[in-house]
């Protein structure tokens, strides 16, 4: 496809020269650099509660932002309307944060190596609504048939499509359709006396909706919420005080995002703000940790074929065998620390100005058999699924709410315990990994990371791996 | 276009509908312009300004719902969004509680809630950097200890709210809003610690001085230090005002109604029980001048008021919109809150734990042994089963006095135990932001630590 074809071009007949004109404009008053990024985002959402398709929702946003860079300052505006007016007033408020001349010479635009991690001919959004109420529908029945004691289901499918223009005053044009869609079940269960307990399960992707036909059923996320609810209800309560924790595979990466992943990001350490500033060579966890953020993997919730700021995505290497290799870069960052572009500038939306975020964080595969990891554990604390966590990227504490975890007692799980939230330092934790298992498991496809007020989808992934030493903060 | 024109659109958003075969709708639309100045080390950082709004539309076919929105509020624009509800109408299942409020029960509250200060839109750009500058810079001259800082900002938006529906209701509102913040970073032995202060009000001059901002940040930041991990050990939890509006936060959640009916709540099929000690008495007000929680009509056209949530121990109310309180064979309490985006959730006006009558520093001498909570972190809160485990930050408390400064423990119990086993509430209500809370001493939790 050749620009002339793309989604701005072809819609709202955005030229190369319109957009050599606006960065122009946004660099009049001498900023270094400048770059916009226009967004056409579509959404839509269905939600049944109760068996009833109670909600369903579609719609659209547009706009663009403007960026200007002069040394370490930026200014941003954006505008909700495409006319040139107003793209022409956002780059001159944009240029407002530089003073002086303008310095720049006009580079031309070059697009860059097109590749598609996510070749999705009839995205989720542009099918029949019908095929996805049906989809819905169908987990809402399998969830309510796994178990009687199942008395509330609540199923959310929600999609979109994104269509994003990057072009940068370094002579850099890009364009990408991004195709995303979620699923997500939530099962209420309630035995004869206690409380009820909810289980929660859900996944998608960057595919076509036929991945929910051939990949990840409906009734696979139904079976799995519903499973989780019914084995709280026998759940007592968690152990508090320093134990040995094994995690399960899969979603419990997201313990990489919170206790390394953020720490890494480098506005963080530019700032030198970050648990994990000017750490660069130091053994940061156990020599058996290998841990990598890869925007490349195809079909991914947390893929890009190209970054928020026109860079191509890429697998960045962040823990070597416990050894910090490097920090995740956004265009600001790697101008002023001189470092190369990792792929990792991230926005929410037009609105907002990018940052250097995570994209699919996950550890390498290691030697240890699962099973041999949970025998060789006297007591301790399973956890096979979470909530979600937190950070304190300077202190580098982080924290985690298990959602589904086990006492392991004499090399076994035995009883379910709830209410279990592990408790760390980021540098530190990671140092007492002592076996890490050849089970490596993205997750389902359901990260939602959150950073100064922008949301962004991402991914997590880890294999079986045991730590030593962890904080578990229980009642029992 | 200017915000004047945009109740005629919203009315004839709803037109269009009925055109296309809505038998009812609602239209609501939204209108902001932003400005953010972040500055740091002294440098100015980033500046940020624009303009945006949307518009969102619920339809009814019958007893079937459908909902859109756009940010394009052209004639093509508005088209599109009612063609994609009337669209989606026909796909959803009929709902017999679904549609809009009763006639008689849209409006709007009297009177000037002071939402609106026309001061904010002025404001001169350098002035307003200015102010972020001194914010950090207070913290920054501090201590010598503070030797970093995530910076100072001055952040404010102006907007305005506009709600029409087919039941002959149109209203609007503006807003305008500022704030000051600051995010000092303090050493020692190369351990870091960051902490924050902010203030907003709805004009400039209801700001905290940048210079209080950046010290009362700073101070907070410095008593981090040295933060060391205790036993493992129950004992009294004495939560800040910062801290104790979290718990409210959690309450919120258990008193929705959408919790309620779907008995998702610890709270479902309590109302006239005593959850809470005699002394706990939880509000919500969404008329209540100038604050962050007030509006005079909620997102469905419905007056706001006020609607003790808890009363002396007793839950008296949940806090529903139109179709909650059918489910429930209530009526809605005026709560509904909804973005440009989706259907009519729940949400609270100003909701906030009445002040009891004595000091902090009294509370605090009260306690032999205990934990004075200044941050939580996590998200380890249940409220169907009422299950409560989370990170916290704070000063161990010794003989009455604050000892040294904790970190990396997690407190937990269960909020009805929290509830009942409340042992003090302080007399230091502060209005900031929405949710509001005056100190409030649990008598025993377990800290997770060594």
């Amino acid at each position: 496809m050749s620009f002339s074809d793309s989604f701005f071009a072809a819609k709202f007949g955005i030229s190369r020269r319109d957009l050599e004109n606006y960065l122009s404009e946004a660099l009049s008053r001498g900023g270094d650099y400048a770059d916009l990024y226009f967004e056409y985002l579509a959404t839509s959402s269905l939600s049944i509660d109760e068996s009833i398709v109670k909600s369903a929702t579609q719609g659209v946003s547009l706009g663009v932002g403007v960026r200007v860079i002069s040394g370490e300052r930026t200014g941003y505006a954006y505008s909700g309307d495409l006319s040139p007016e107003k793209i022409r007033h956002a780059a001159q408020v944009a240029a407002m944060i530089a003073a002086g001349p303008s310095k720049v010479e006009k580079t031309p635009l070059e697009e860059g190596a097109k590749r598609n991690l996510y070749p999705v001919l009839t995205a989720p959004l542009e099918t029949a609504f019908k095929e996805r109420v049906e989809l819905a529908q169908r987990a809402e029945k399998a969830a309510r048939a796994y178990d009687s004691r199942i008395f509330q289901v609540q199923v959310v499918y929600a999609d979109n499509l994104r269509q994003v223009l990057v072009a940068t005053s370094d002579g850099s044009l890009s364009y990408d359709r991004q195709p995303l869609a979620r699923m997500s079940v939530f099962a209420l269960a309630r035995d004869k006396e206690g409380p009820p307990q909810q289980g929660h399960a859900g996944g998608g992707g960057r595919y076509e909706l036929d991945w929910f036909h051939k990949e990840r059923t409906p009734e696979y996320f139904a079976t799995e919420a519903a499973r989780q609810a019914i084995v709280q209800l026998g759940a007592a309560e968690a152990p508090a005080g320093e134990q040995i924790v094994v995690l399960g595979p899969g979603w419990p990466g997201v313990l990489l995002h919170e206790a390394v992943g953020h720490g890494l990001e480098a506005d963080f350490n530019r700032k030198g703000v970050s648990a994990f500033s000017g750490r660069i060579g130091q053994q940061v966890a156990s020599p058996l940790c290998t841990v990598v953020d890869d925007g490349t993997i195809g079909g991914r919730r947390g893929s890009l074929n190209v970054d928020d700021e026109g860079n191509e995505t890429q697998r960045n290497v962040l823990i070597e065998n416990g050894i910090l290799r490097g920090y995740l870069q956004d265009k600001l960052s790697s101008r002023i620390l001189g470092t190369a572009a990792t792929g990792s500038g991230r926005r929410e939306s037009y609105e907002h100005i990018p940052m250097p975020r995570m994209t699919n964080t996950f550890m390498l595969a290691g030697e240890s058999d699962p099973g041999d990891i949970i025998r060789s554990v006297p007591r301790g604390l399973y956890c096979a699924n979470f909530a979600g966590g937190q950070v304190d990227i300077t202190s580098g504490n982080f924290v985690f709410s298990a959602s589904e975890s086990y006492l392991i007692e004499d090399g076994k799980l035995t009883r379910p315990v709830r209410n279990a939230t592990l408790i760390g330092n980021g540098p530190e934790a990671m140092k007492y990994v002592s076996m890490v298992g050849n089970d490596l498991k993205l997750d389902e496809g359901i990260g939602v990371c959150g950073k100064e007020g922008q949301s962004v989808p991402v991914g997590v992934g880890i294999p079986t791996v045991r730590i030593d030493r962890m904080t578990v903060g229980g009642t029992a | 276009m200017t915000f004047d024109a945009l109740p005629e659109i919203a009315q004839s958003t709803i037109r269009q509908a009925l055109e296309a075969g809505a038998t009812d709708a609602e239209c609501t639309i939204s209108d902001g312009a932003e400005f953010s100045a972040n500055v740091r080390m002294g440098e100015l950082e980033t500046l940020k300004e624009a303009g945006s709004r949307g518009a969102g539309l619920r339809v009814l076919i019958g007893q079937r719902m459908g909902s859109s929105y756009t940010s394009d509020l052209t004639p093509e624009g508005i088209r599109m969004m009612v063609r994609s509800a009337i669209d989606l109408a026909g796909l959803t299942t009929e709902d017999p509680h679904a549609g809009l409020p009763d006639a008689d029960e849209l409006g709007s509250i009297k009177g000037d809630l002071g939402l609106f200060s026309d001061e904010v839109a002025g404001l001169e750009t350098d002035r307003k950097i200015d102010a972020a500058k001194r914010a950090e810079a207070a913290a920054l001259s501090y201590d010598p200890r503070i030797t970093n800082s995530e910076g100072g900002s001055f952040d404010s938006n102006v907007g305005g709210h506009v709600f029409a529906n087919s039941r002959g209701f149109t209203g609007w509102y503006k807003s305008s809003y500022c704030s000051i913040s600051a995010v000092p970073v303090a050493v020692l032995n190369g351990a870091m610690e960051r902490d924050y202060w902010f203030t907003t009000a709805r004009d400039f001059k209801g700001l905290e001085e940048p210079e209080y901002v950046g010290r009362k940040a700073a101070e907070r930041a410095l008593r981090r230090l040295g933060a060391v991990k205790v036993d493992t050990q129950k004992v009294p939890v004495i939560f800040e005002p910062r801290t104790a509006r979290t718990l409210l936060g959690n309450l919120f959640e258990a008193v929705e109604g959408r919790s309620i009916y779907r008995e998702a709540s610890f709270l479902a099929g309590k109302l006239g029980e005593k959850i809470a000690d005699s002394r706990f008495t939880l509000i919500d007000d969404g008329t209540m001048p100038r604050l962050f929680g007030s509006q005079p009509f909620d997102d469905e056209g419905v007056p706001t008021r006020r609607t003790p949530v808890i009363e002396r121990g007793v839950l008296k109310n949940y806090l529903l919109n139109t179709y909650t309180g059918r489910k429930l064979g209530m009526k809605t309490t005026g709560n509904a809150s909804r973005g440009i985006t989706g259907n009519a959730g729940i949400g609270h006006g100003n909701f906030y734990l009445e002040a009891g009558d004595k000091s902090p520093e009294e509370i605090l001498r009260g306690v032999k042994n205990g934990i004075l909570v200044t941050e939580l972190i996590g998200s380890g809160v249940n409220t169907v089963t009422g299950d409560y485990s989370r990170g916290a930050v704070g000063m161990w408390i010794r003989d009455g006095e604050l000892a040294f400064p904790v970190s990396e423990v997690t407190i937990a119990s269960t909020l009805q135990e929290m509830l009942l086993g409340i042992a003090e509430i302080g007399n230091d209500l502060e209005f900031r932001g929405s949710v509001s809370a005056p100190t409030i001493m649990i008598g025993e939790m377990t800290v997770a630590g060594r």
